[in-house]
């Protein structure tokens, strides 16, 4: 099976940031939606989530001086070695999003890692705003969505007769 | 370990000063709703006037803000001016743990600002600011101006609209677009301080107590939720879905209290909002998301707004008798850009349009306006006017005590008001619960103090009994164990207010979901509670924690002269029986002996005497005493 990939349908989401509130608590102890590894950005009449897209040719890795932005052998993901983390914000300049947010704590830059698979992000979106699957089926909703529609102007100019 | 912070801030001087919570408050009264009483108890009383500079605007987030699930909700306290009460309202959104991540838990604001002002928290400082700018704007521009000022989009805002700067008795306080502090008029109560706005910023962490436990659990009851019905219910309708069944079983309120359904009704119905809806919207860290956001045209614009809920739906639709979506997303947008409460509003109105048509007013009061059932003309005006204090609206703006006492004696009768507060559009006279729920609710006439919603589901009675702890009947038109009932909801609805959590992760709608074993509601909480903060408050600390809260509620209204005289129904309740609705609902009212036997019922399960004034053994037994409530309150003194 190809390797899960996040994918994001901003008109799902309802701005609840349950998404923020699990990923902070999850990956630091401590409950901080600005230094989660996703972002909602509220723009009052509707959201549209940033996280990490796990570039194919991730400009992130590519800038980072001490090389400390790898991909991750057994998910995919983009991840960086914290421990090697210069806390430069090269990344973040980089990152064509912007999403790629920062701890005060550590100095350091903080970025969604999958979970190592397992994202709690996607598990808490009960409106399917965030889902994890294949790549090769990544929007494939979307797809089916558009099909249907051109299913129904099809049943109703190209087949009247059936 | 986690710190709870309170602020003083004084409007007429400026001064600001900070204080620790005491960890003695919060394991008497928790937090949000629980400390918002016991600090307004303590910084006001009958001599207090509620629109002087004296009263005080307490804003609370609950004690376990910040936590995903759903624990978004702040409380607003304060002496009401639509009242003359205890002022209290609860609201959701992302203000309240966007506040606690700005390092403060009960900003307390007291005092008068010259000119507008608004209040900046970020990051453990508070500044005042001038709002001269923003003064004479709606609820929903301020909002935006304030965070294009700012440039941040995460900022939150409790923000007025032109209702509150007008100083309806009724305005309402918003903390989003849809989100409001709506009842007992907070809004006013801000406008009267000049304040415009409070605005919060933080970018500080919460540190759990045991974070991998308190993730643990919250994913757990999230979890629990999701299985249930109830769940995809709310996640497709909201509190719209209520309607079709009350107002087929003839529950709801028609034409003022005329009838109690109507019909037909096909257009104001959850389903109907479908093609004006573009999705929904959620408050902080809830997994259900209830809230619908939509788009409508009117006039060639394209306006934008989120809700409406349940009580929109009779506001705007069944009490003016109007079946029609457009009418309910319309007037919804203008309360929540005046920043009015929909339910005071939609009850004043409808009770104008029956004085009117009983001939107790006419267009020499009114202005010129024919008032008529079935005008959404006549509504949208009303609303405007009363926002603005124009003309007739001026005197609905006074709310019912103050409206009634200007138009005259007789049309008291037709006011439903309780405590001088609006009843919502439910017609519970079949409902023997639900009607002393409202009338001994310590905000005035309101459901949300207690209302037993699953009580309507009909359950097996020895679920209700071993839920409740006593004999409680299945059946909702019965009197039996109803008084108990209502007691405990109202100690669980106080906890979870304090707390900060939102009611449908409670016994509200559903006898089962949230909780990990629904017979012990306080375990989850309990929990929570002790993952969270490291303090560990007991289930049955915690369930006198709620019996504290509500008594102490009670004793500031004693203390403002309410006794058991004022516990009651309004007349029509017992009078008039109901016209309509499915044979179970309908020609029923309230039997006046056994609403007073019921009371006595619930005054002795809350400990209180023949009169409704808490028993001294009740006071000793919860800490209640004067001596103690004022070594309580001392304690603040000594942390600093």
């Amino acid at each position: 099976m190809a390797r899960k990939v996040i994918v994001v349908y901003p008109e799902r989401c309802t701005g609840c940031r349950l998404c923020e509130v699990v990923c902070s608590m999850y990956r630091h102890g401590y409950i901080s939606p600005d230094r989660a590894g996703i972002t909602i950005v509220d723009f009052t009449t509707h959201y549209v989530p940033i996280v990490c897209m796990h570039c194919e040719s991730p400009p992130c890795m590519e800038v980072c001086p001490a090389n400390a932005i790898y991909r991750d052998a057994k998910t995919g993901a983009v991840v960086i070695n914290r421990d090697l983390c210069l806390g430069c914000r090269s990344c973040m300049m980089a990152c064509p999003f912007g999403a790629i947010t920062w701890s005060d704590r550590d100095g350091k830059v903080v970025k969604c890692d999958l979970c190592n698979g397992d994202p709690q992000c996607v598990k808490v979106c009960t409106r399917g705003a965030l889902q994890y699957v294949p790549l090769d089926r990544a929007f494939l909703e979307k797809r089916v969505e558009a099909a249907k529609k051109l299913g129904e102007l099809l049943k109703k100019y190209v087949m009247p007769s059936r | 370990m986690l710190r709870f912070r309170m602020a003083f801030i004084d409007l007429s001087s400026g001064k600001v000063s900070v204080r620790e919570v005491p960890r003695s408050w919060i394991k008497s009264f928790l937090g949000g709703r629980g400390i918002g009483s016991f600090l307004l108890y303590n910084l006001t009383g009958p001599e207090t006037d509620p629109l002087s500079p004296d009263n005080v605007l307490i804003v609370s987030t609950g004690l376990l803000a910040g936590i995903p699930t759903a624990s978004g909700r702040g409380q607003l306290t304060g002496k009401s001016p639509l009242t003359g009460l205890l002022g209290s309202a609860n609201f959701g959104g992302h203000f309240a743990p966007e506040l606690r991540f700005a390092g403060f838990d009960h900003l307390i604001v007291k005092g008068k600002a010259e000119k507008p002002v608004y209040i900046y928290v970020e990051d453990g400082t508070i500044e005042i600011r001038d709002a001269s700018h923003l003064w004479g704007m709606d609820a929903i521009e301020t909002q935006r101006a304030i965070k294009e000022d700012l440039g941040d989009y995460r900022v939150q805002s409790l923000v007025i609209g032109q209702a509150g700067e007008n100083l309806v008795r009724f305005a309402c306080v918003k903390a989003g677009v849809k989100s409001a502090g709506g009842r007992t008029g907070m809004g006013c109560l801000m406008g009267s301080k000049k304040l415009k706005a409070i605005v919060a910023r933080g970018t500080m962490e919460i540190e759990p107590y045991d974070p991998e436990k308190l993730y643990e659990l919250c994913m757990t009851l999230n979890e629990n939720i999701r299985k249930t019905r109830f769940f995809k219910v709310m996640q497709a309708y909201g509190t719209m879905h209520i309607f079709s069944y009350t107002n087929t079983a003839g529950l709801v309120r028609a034409k003022n209290f005329q009838l109690n359904q109507m019909y037909p009704s096909d257009k104001i119905e959850a389903e109907a909002i479908a093609e004006y809806s573009i999705g929904h919207q959620g408050c902080y860290g809830c997994i259900i998301q209830c809230r619908h956001r939509y788009v409508v045209e009117v006039g060639g614009e394209l306006i934008y707004d989120e809700g409406p809920e349940y009580t929109s739906q009779g506001a705007w639709g069944s009490m003016p008798y109007i079946n029609d979506t457009k009418t309910i997303l319309i007037c919804n947008h203008l309360v929540n850009k005046y920043g009015l409460d929909t339910l005071e509003t939609g009850n004043m109105i409808a009770w104008a349009i029956e004085i009117f048509e009983k001939g107790l007013i006419d267009e020499s009061t009114t202005g010129g306006m024919k008032l008529r059932w079935g005008d959404p003309e006549v509504v949208v005006e009303l609303i405007r006017k009363i926002a603005f204090r124009e003309g007739f609206g001026d005197i609905l703006a006074e709310g019912p005590r103050g409206a009634v006492e200007k138009l005259g004696p007789e049309t008291k009768y037709y006011m439903m008001e309780i405590k001088g507060m609006s009843h919502l559009q439910t017609d519970d006279r079949a409902i023997p619960s639900f009607a002393l729920g409202i009338a001994v609710a310590t905000r005035g006439c309101d459901h949300l103090r207690s209302r037993p919603a699953i009580d309507l589901y009909g359950l097996p009675r020895d679920f209700l009994e071993k839920l409740f702890g006593g004999p409680v009947s299945s059946d909702y038109r019965s009197y039996e164990g109803k008084a108990r009932m209502i007691w405990y909801m109202e100690r669980e609805y106080a906890v979870v207010d304090s707390l900060g959590i939102c009611k449908f992760y409670s016994h509200f709608l559903t006898p089962h979901g949230f909780y990990r074993d629904t017979f012990r509601p306080y375990k989850d909480f309990s929990d929570l509670i002790y993952y969270l903060t490291g303090i560990r408050i007991g289930e049955s600390e915690l369930e006198l924690c709620g019996e504290r809260i509500y008594t102490l509620e009670r004793m500031y209204l004693v203390r403002e002269g309410i006794s058991r005289k004022d516990d009651y129904l309004p007349e029509r309740w017992y009078k008039e029986p109901t016209p309509a609705g499915l044979p179970i609902a309908r020609g029923r009212k309230i039997e006046r002996e056994k609403f007073d036997e019921m009371l006595d019922q619930y005054y002795d399960l809350h400990g209180w005497d023949g009169n409704g004034v808490p028993k001294q053994e009740t006071l000793e037994k919860l800490g209640l005493t004067e001596e103690g409530i004022k070594s309580l309150y001392e304690e603040a003194k000594a942390h600093g």
